[in-house]
């Protein structure tokens, strides 16, 4: 009984933590932009799939690592370059239409490339399952919980204590007084998009030695993340994170008790649920509007 | 407005009146029935995305419900395939009204996710409820007849369909003229404006919502009952997203962009087909290029290149 729920949080909390971190890259570019990046999945995508080629072509793990993380971040560096400084202050459907467009355009290349084959990438250290209470967990679990805690707190030095991270998020709560300051706002729109791609390509390699990696496993990823980060909160650091966690979590137990062929629906009902009674999210504030 | 608009729908029904007469065969006639069928369904959308200013990225779950009423009640419960058809548009925009009350409180982006998770849930429910739906497998759609007199074949498809279209766009042109389609613009326009000089905001998105929401489903049966089968791909999220990408490219608000769109993209993947596995890389490099080249959309930029208004 209790082993069974430890199980289920176990493998909750773990993909869950990769939904947070995709849920973290939503929150860096629309707080940078106001744009929803339905390429966020793709990212994910990329740094396992990346991982994976590296560590198979003989480059030892280390370095293949540093190139799956580096590389996707400067795919979102070139995309934030080529197809969304240019459109600025278009219309939101079209910026969605546009990531949409970017998102295709990297899941055809990696499938034309390594093909439509599923990957799995060797466990960090073994694969001797941990024993807790009955019910066991995986050490890459502990890689992916410790290196999402790890990122989280990287995170809140740079915005709370670096010059970088300050201007950050001095333009996400109000882009024209940023730049009369003298922030260099596209500069910030920039970083941001390099920032949540070397975030998602981390949660993707972290993820693929538990839950193996394909050319398509970027969209429902993505998908998720961006349910976590409506859910803390549309813009909210801390609530992406809570937000990916409850996902991760709910749905893992949504599968264990009540149907594992629904799995994939949970999310979208928590998401459908909690905008009916909570409109803004967990922890999002009040709106309101000029005319 | 002003009657400009009409040479547009009077074009559009001389070519469909003649090329059935010019089409080499049948692969070409049932190209053009799907762009039709798709055209239909763009322009109930873009009345909600570009003139009410929302944004849905779940209307193939709509389009799902029409196809699978279609598909499931004639022959699990006896129903008549037309009333079947009736039943689907109903639950379809019952499901629209009773989600749109909470969600168009929301702004944008929350509106997206919202009919996204709706269009997702629908796709699952699809997916897994086999002894109704078939499953991921799908299932067959059996034909409707009226008194003995059975619509079978290209042919009757492509009159059906083809008057569709034409009554929609008639039917989109005079609603935009009307009031309710200048309270729509008001309401794209800003919010809080349309609300200070007395237009019921709230009730103008939810009708908005709920009719695309019925002319998806619609056009899903007619769909599922022209081609005969029915899979869970009708409702996936791809298609949501092809349905988002007519509106936006052809032109937001603009009726024959719509059309445009439809025909383009239904067009798109046929001509993509010699690429081999290159497929998707082109198909978003298009999205991409046309966005970034004109935002707007083709008709509207187009229009506004040669000084005419759409």
């Amino acid at each position: 009984m209790l082993a069974e729920f430890l199980q289920f949080l176990f493998s909750g909390i773990t993909v869950g933590s990769i939904y947070a971190m995709a849920a973290l890259g939503f929150t860096l570019i629309y707080n940078s932009s106001h744009v929803i990046n339905f390429a966020q999945g793709e990212f994910i995508m990329l740094g396992g799939m990346l991982a994976v080629y590296f560590t198979h072509s003989g480059v030892p793990l280390p370095i293949s690592l540093i190139l799956a993380i580096a590389l996707p971040a400067i795919v979102g560096l070139v995309m934030e370059k080529v197809a969304i400084e240019p459109v600025k202050g278009a219309e939101p459907v079209t910026l969605i239409i546009i990531t949409i467009g970017a998102s295709l355009v990297l899941r055809g290349l990696m499938q034309i490339w390594l093909g439509k084959g599923t990957f799995s990438l060797p466990a960090f250290s073994g694969e001797q399952p941990i024993n807790i209470l009955g019910a066991t967990l995986m050490p890459q679990s502990l890689w992916v919980l410790g290196v999402t805690a790890l990122v989280v707190c990287c995170l809140w030095y740079f915005f709370t204590r670096t010059l970088h991270g300050k201007a950050m998020l001095a333009t996400s709560y109000n882009r024209v007084a940023a730049e009369l300051v003298g922030i260099n706002t596209d500069g910030v729109l920039l970083l941001s998009f390099a920032m949540s791609a070397a975030l998602g390509a981390l949660g993707g390699i972290l993820v693929a030695p538990i839950t193996l990696t394909s050319y398509d496993v970027g969209i429902l990823l993505g998908l998720k993340g961006f349910v976590g980060a409506v859910l803390g909160g549309l813009g909210n650091g801390l609530g992406a994170v809570v937000g990916g966690l409850l996902v991760g979590v709910l749905e893992a137990m949504g599968a264990g008790y009540i149907s594992s062929s629904y799995k994939d629906a949970m999310p979208f009902v928590l998401i459908l649920l909690i905008l009916f009674f909570r409109p803004s999210g967990l922890f999002g504030g009040k709106t309101t509007d000029r005319v | 407005m002003n009657k400009n608009s009409y040479y547009g729908l009077y074009f559009i029904g001389a070519v469909l009146l003649v090329l059935p007469l010019l089409l080499p065969n049948s692969f070409y006639l049932d190209l053009v029935i799907r762009m039709a069928i798709n055209a239909v369904i763009v322009l109930g959308l873009n009345l909600l995305i570009g003139f009410a200013g929302q944004i849905s990225l779940g209307h193939a779950g709509f389009i799902g419900i029409g196809a699978y009423a279609s598909a499931a009640l004639p022959s699990q419960l006896g129903l008549h395939p037309m009333l079947a058809l009736i039943t689907g548009a109903v639950a379809a925009g019952a499901l629209a009204a009773i989600l749109a009350r909470p969600i168009f409180r929301l702004k944008g982006q929350y509106l997206a996710m919202a009919t996204l998770g709706l269009g997702i849930i629908i796709n699952v429910v699809v997916r897994n409820e086999a002894a109704w739906t078939g499953g991921p497998d799908g299932m067959p759609v059996p034909p409707i007849s009226f008194g003995g007199f059975e619509i079978t074949g290209d042919k009757h498809w492509y009159a059906i369909v083809a008057s569709l279209l034409c009554v929609s766009i008639w039917a989109s042109i005079n609603l935009i003229d009307s009031p309710f389609g200048r309270a729509l613009r008001a309401l794209h326009g800003s919010e809080v404006a349309s609300k200070v000089v007395g237009v019921n905001v709230e009730r103008y998105k939810i009708t908005v919502f709920v009719m695309s929401a019925m002319f998806a489903s619609i056009m899903g049966s007619i769909t599922a009952l022209y081609i005969g089968f029915v899979t869970p791909n009708i409702a996936d999220f791809f298609h949501s997203i092809e349905l988002v990408t007519m509106v936006v490219i052809g032109g937001m608000g603009s009726i024959y962009g719509s059309v445009l769109g439809a025909v383009l993209l239904t067009a798109l993947p046929q001509a993509l087909a010699t690429f081999e596995g290159w497929e998707t890389v082109v198909f978003g490099g298009i999205l991409m290029l046309s966005m970034i080249f004109m935002p707007k959309g083709l008709v509207p930029t187009l229009a506004a290149r040669f000084g005419k208004r759409d």
